[in-house]
């Protein structure tokens, strides 16, 4: 296959938004887009003007607006230019993200928009779990077997403990690393921490996870501005953080037809083509937003993204590897577990912390030591039926 | 409970909260709630969706007339030679749809396991159950119900029994596995 990257333009994210995650009964989904939409353009100090192509990343089914992506952009000041309208499942955010950054690389688009919006809380805890639980493989799986999305990496988890004797208390320190970093993150949907005994004594979901082992269902919004290198010059943008490498693989959805069950193959093919696009290696990664619906994914993601090897994911945190400061300091924002999981808009939250942490910008003990300026996004939609991962660079 | 009373089952909890907001309509003039936690105002969408789909069976149909019989069936690809477990009839690999259906096999190993503990509404008239992924001696893996009262005693390796049978309380024909003794 020959590579066509290079034939591209370069692409720089120029400002970045993000609403406050969490159960947002105070407001409507137009008006949750609009936090993150509003806060993106002020931060690239651009107008609606401005964007030549908007990308409404949205999942839908739990929301009663059954095709939002109009609406949003409406209520925006985006009419007439989009939406182009993208779902991935839980990886829309960076398949929106991807969407906008072709338009610019191939030059349709000098400036364009990503926003993914979600509001999962206009339907009960027992119907989104049947939303995601139907999602993939429906008769074989769900109808027949009841399968739901926490189920699904509970297979994963199991067969990761049984073979690498990866246990509860490694995935419990996932949860409390991310809850420590949620904490201190004002837009994050938990703004407590946790302890391991807290985690291994919440209540079991799906065995081995736990409450405190799952993300919550959450309302939320981010969103991104993305520009060619010309106009990065013209507009005289201070800090543009470079999309250096982007990579997208998928798997098949039959749980049942995969060939292990302790990691995701679309991870693993997703990020090599992503190191390849950026020339670079996973040791150079400095700071990464990783997709941990579940500790567990947190666990498998250091390993298929090359961080460390298979089977050592539950020492690496232990280790506090992925600790802030540490070899790779993972998911500071909070991550799925404690910032919350608002499928559509996770990928572009990814992106805005990521944003925030190469232009040095964290607030209150969240902003990770970098020497080399490389970041990573790694976003999965259900069980990796797919994934994308974005290599970032200041 | 057949698939009549399960439906009234969860009817009848749908028609409790109509009440509440049938009362708060007539008092208001607005199917409008305060949240439980924070007191913003939600409004009740009083125009349910009912979703109920047709699925076409297509090329498994086969399948269930197996499963009527008490076998549990996969497709061979007569071209190529490629087991598909879900079975389908089309062969994407040699792009030939040409296949035969094989029995998976009476035993086989468990490969990974979970409990569901906290179900979607449509199963959640069940108590706890485990789900297993079970490598089958034709070399399909199978994901279904594994039949065990202590599931803190199940091993990657163990060997399970295939069980073709109705499931209750639907009542229909399905399979699952049980640990031998
Ligand atoms: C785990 C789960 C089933 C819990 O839902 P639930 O049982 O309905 O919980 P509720 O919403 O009733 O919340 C009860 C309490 O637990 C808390 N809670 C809910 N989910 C939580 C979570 N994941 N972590 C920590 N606390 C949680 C709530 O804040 C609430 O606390 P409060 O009483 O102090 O306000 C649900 O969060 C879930 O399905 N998560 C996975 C979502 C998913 O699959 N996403 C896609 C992944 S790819
Ligand atoms: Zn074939």
């Amino acid at each position: 296959m020959m590579d066509r990257a290079e034939t591209m333009r370069r692409v720089a994210v120029i400002g970045v938004g993000h609403s406050t995650f969490g159960v947002r009964g105070d407001v409507t989904l137009q008006e949750l887009a609009w936090e993150a939409i509003a806060e993106a353009l002020k931060d690239a100090g651009l107008t609606q003007k401005d964007i030549e192509v908007s990308v409404v990343g949205v999942v839908g089914t739990r929301e009663y607006e059954l095709m939002p992506a109009v609406p949003v952009n409406d209520y925006a000041g985006l009419t007439h230019v989009g939406p182009i309208r993208v779902e991935a499942a839980c990886a829309t955010g960076l398949a929106a993200l991807t969407t906008a950054h072709n338009y610019v690389a191939s030059g349709m688009a000098d400036i364009a928009l990503a926003v993914g919006v979600e509001k999962m809380t206009e339907v009960d805890t027992a119907t989104s779990l049947a939303v995601g639980g139907r999602a993939g493989n429906y008769l074989w799986e769900f109808h027949f077997v009841g399968t739901t999305m926490p189920a699904q990496y509970a297979l994963y988890a199991s067969a990761h403990m049984a073979r690498f004797g990866t246990t509860e208390e490694h995935m419990a320190l996932v949860a409390v690393k991310n809850h420590r970093h949620a904490a201190r993150n004002p837009k994050a949907h938990f703004q407590y921490e946790v302890t391991v005994e807290e985690v291994l004594g919440s209540r079991p979901v799906a065995w081995p996870i736990k409450l405190l082992d799952s993300s919550p269902i959450s309302d939320g919004a981010a969103a991104a501005v993305l520009a060619s290198e010309d106009a990065v010059r013209r507009l005289g943008v201070d800090v543009p953080v470079w999309v250096s490498g982007i990579g997208y693989s998928s798997e098949t959805p039959n749980m049942v037809r995969r060939p292990h069950y302790v990691g995701l193959e679309a991870t693993v093919r997703a990020a090599a083509m992503a190191y390849k696009r950026a020339g670079i290696s996973p040791t150079d990664v400095e700071v990464a937003e990783v997709h941990d619906a579940f500790t567990i994914a947190e666990i498998m993601a250091y390993e298929d993204l090359g961080f460390v090897e298979k089977g050592m994911g539950g020492k690496f945190v232990a280790e506090g590897q992925s600790d802030l400061g540490g070899k790779v300091s993972v998911n500071v924002s909070g991550g799925l577990k404690g910032k919350g999981h608002p499928l559509a808009a996770t990928g572009l939250s990814m992106v805005y912390e990521i944003v925030k942490q190469l232009r040095e910008e964290r607030e209150r003990g969240r902003q990770a030591p970098l020497k080399r300026y490389v970041g990573l996004a790694h976003n999965v939609a259900g069980i990796g039926h797919q994934a994308y991962v974005v290599v970032l660079r200041r | 409970m057949a698939l009549t009373s399960l439906k009234e089952k969860i009817d009848e909890a749908v028609k409790q909260q109509l009440r509440l907001v049938d009362a708060v309509v007539g008092s208001t003039g607005f199917p409008i709630v305060p949240d439980q936690k924070t007191g913003d105002p939600q409004w009740i969408d009083v125009r349910e969706l009912p979703l109920r789909y047709m699925l076409s069976l297509g090329g498994a149909r086969k399948f269930f007339e197996g499963l009527a019989g008490g076998k549990l069936q996969a497709t061979r690809c007569r071209a190529c030679g490629t087991v598909y477990f879900p079975p389908q009839v089309d062969c994407p690999r040699c792009r030939v749809s040409d296949v035969e259906w094989v029995d998976v096999g009476e035993e086989g190993e468990l490969v990974t396991w979970t409990v569901i503990n906290v179900k979607p509404l449509t199963f959640s008239h069940h108590g706890d159950y485990v789900v297993g992924i079970v490598r089958m001696p034709i070399g399909v893996n199978v994901l279904a119900w594994i039949s065990v009262g202590d599931p803190s005693g199940l091993r990657p390796g163990q060997r399970v029994r295939l069980v073709v049978g109705r499931r209750e309380p639907e009542g229909y024909v399905t399979y699952w596995f049980e640990v031998p003794h």
